[in-house]
């Protein structure tokens, strides 16, 4: 799988009340990587990753996967939102689910899948409650899980633990990086937390707003073996005290 | 000496039971309404019993019970009753069927809802005992013109309303099913349909009392049978009893309908309590 974004922009609206919203961004993922947008709130990463996922289309440039034009939503491209996503009418197994019986795949596959990916994210007991029984975490962990089962080449991460209580977040943190290194899964994740980009991502774009573009990249070779241990070990901080800094000196205006 | 004391206790306790049942019982959410009902009931028998009020004006509970057991025993009150459900039970359904599918396309297409909402908008608001006339001209004085005005008077309704259900559908559950590989049909259907149908069963249950209202217009104005021919007949031979008992029947009918929608809501819709 690769997928490759190149000279994307995007301009919301006509004539004089048009707003360029992104500018010549470039990004490229190979099968296997976990690579991380950072930027503050505003800054365009909901519309990359929506331009990415086929819900928007580019004003210019081209996004391909496997050298192929994205032209709308698909299920190679699977996506988890902040929230709200989970069908409330659906039980968790439901709505793990619900992607593949959209695929028309056979119901024993369903069954089998649904269960394995249920005990991947680790909510084997829970799968028959309704998502208004779960807490936030679990509600994210089903959202992962249904769009795993959907079989993505990569998967698309807008936030995912952005509403979130801390402690839960870095749980959620964990949960991920440990799911990315048991499934090898590829995923493009979009973040304000500088510490939650670091912390999984191998390369990290940072973003800068009006309009977005990407200024920065950084490749995050850290050891990760333990991630509590990173969290206060002192490269990581460093990396992620200065790339914080560079956020902060954008927010304020001064040029980067 | 404890022997005593236990049997207080146990008077006391009996006394603590009592109160709390009390409670539990007025606590329960139609002990009040029952309350209030039984109240208008005993002021009504009151006043009619006082002599103050002429009989011919306001006939006593009893002689509404008599007059309306008679009607049973007749067998009229029967006709009557599955005369009006059955032309309110026709034109609603009609309604429901042709209101579904054009509300869900007028809330998922902006073009088709800029195409019909000014049109029904406007049809809205011409009250639909007005097209009786016309209805009787096109229809004759047969079960279609009744059916047709439930429609009329409810298909627009119901239709905005649905349109409007739509529009709340949020937009993260519709992008998740593209991005899970759905298609624009299925997303009607899997997605919008269920997401919706709470809504859609309470506009049914609301509009629901315009099609009683009109079925007991419809009749009035020409009916051989059913509630509002039967309370028209009334009023020619002074029958306030009678009208009464019409009355009575409609609102019961009306309360069970609106009851069994809101069962239908927490059967077929219990994740959105
Ligand atoms: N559909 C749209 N129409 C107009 N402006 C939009 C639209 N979507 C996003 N924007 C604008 O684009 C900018 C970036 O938004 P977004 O991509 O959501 O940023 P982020 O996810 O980084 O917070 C914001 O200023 C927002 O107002
Ligand atoms: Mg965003």
């Amino acid at each position: 799988m690769h997928l490759s974004v190149s000279g994307v922009s995007k301009t919301f609206g006509h004539g004089p009340r048009a707003k360029l919203v992104l500018d010549d961004i470039n990004l490229e993922l190979d099968s296997g990587e976990f690579v991380a947008l950072v930027g503050s709130s505003g800054s365009g990463k909901s519309t990359v990753m929506r331009l990415v996922a086929g819900l928007e289309r580019s004003s210019t440039g081209s996004i391909t996967v496997d050298g192929r034009p994205v032209r709308g939503p698909g299920s190679d491209r699977g996506m988890v939102f902040q929230k709200y996503s989970l069908y409330p009418w659906l039980s968790a197994a439901e709505n793990v689910a619900f992607g593949m019986q959209l695929q028309g795949r056979p119901k024993r596959e369903v069954n089998e899948r649904t269960a394995y990916f249920l005990e991947v994210v680790g909510l084997s007991d829970a799968g028959r409650r309704l998502p208004r029984e779960l807490s936030g975490g679990m509600q994210q962990r089903v959202a992962i899980a249904r769009a795993l089962a959907a079989d993505p080449k990569v998967l698309l991460l807008d936030e995912p633990f952005g509403a979130l209580d801390l402690q839960i977040r870095e749980s959620m943190q964990e949960f991920l990086y440990q799911l990315w290194e048991r499934t090898g899964l590829t995923a493009l994740l979009i973040t304000h937390d500088v510490e939650e980009a670091l912390l999984l991502a191998q390369r990290v774009h940072i973003m800068a707003p009006r309009p977005g573009r990407i200024i920065r990249t950084v490749a995050a070779q850290l050891d990760r073996s333990n991630l509590a241990h990173l969290r206060v070990s002192r490269p990581f901080l460093e990396l992620r005290e200065e790339l914080a800094g560079c956020l902060r000196s954008l927010d304020a205006g001064v040029p980067a | 000496m404890s022997s005593t004391s236990t049997t207080a206790g146990k008077a006391r306790s009996a006394n603590a039971l009592d109160a709390a049942a009390w409670r539990r019982w007025l606590g329960h959410p139609w002990s009040l309404g029952l309350i209030g009902i039984l109240a208008v009931l005993l002021v009504w028998q009151l006043i009619a019993g006082s002599g103050l009020v002429d009989k011919l004006f306001l006939p006593s509970p009893e002689a509404v019970w008599k007059a309306g057991s008679e009607q049973y025993a007749r067998g009229i009150l029967i006709k009557d009753l599955l005369a009006s459900v059955g032309r309110v039970g026709a034109g609603f359904a009609l309604s429901a069927l042709v209101s579904l599918p054009i509300g869900i396309a007028m809330g998922c297409s902006r073009v088709i809802c800029q195409l019909l909402e000014p049109l029904m908008g406007l049809i809205r608001y011409m009250p639909a005992p007005a097209f009786i006339p016309l209805l009787i001209i096109y229809f004759g004085l047969g079960e279609e013109p009744k059916i047709l005005l439930i429609f009329i008077g409810t298909v627009f309704f119901n239709t905005l309303m649905i349109m409007d259900s739509v529009k709340f559908v949020p937009s993260e559950l519709r992008e998740t099913a593209l991005t899970l590989g759905g298609h624009g049909f299925q997303i009607v259907t899997k997605v919008v349909a269920p997401f919706i149908a709470p809504q859609v069963i309470d506009a049914y249950r609301i509009n629901m009392a315009s099609a009683w209202n009109l079925v007991i217009v419809a009749e009035l104005v020409a009916a051989n049978e059913g509630l509002g021919k039967r309370i028209s007949l009334a009023q020619r031979f002074l029958r306030t009893d009678e009208i009464f008992v019409g009355l009575i029947v409609i609102g019961l009918i009306g309360l069970a309908i609106d009851l069994g929608f809101r069962l239908l809501m927490r059967r077929a819709c219990s994740w959105a309590n």
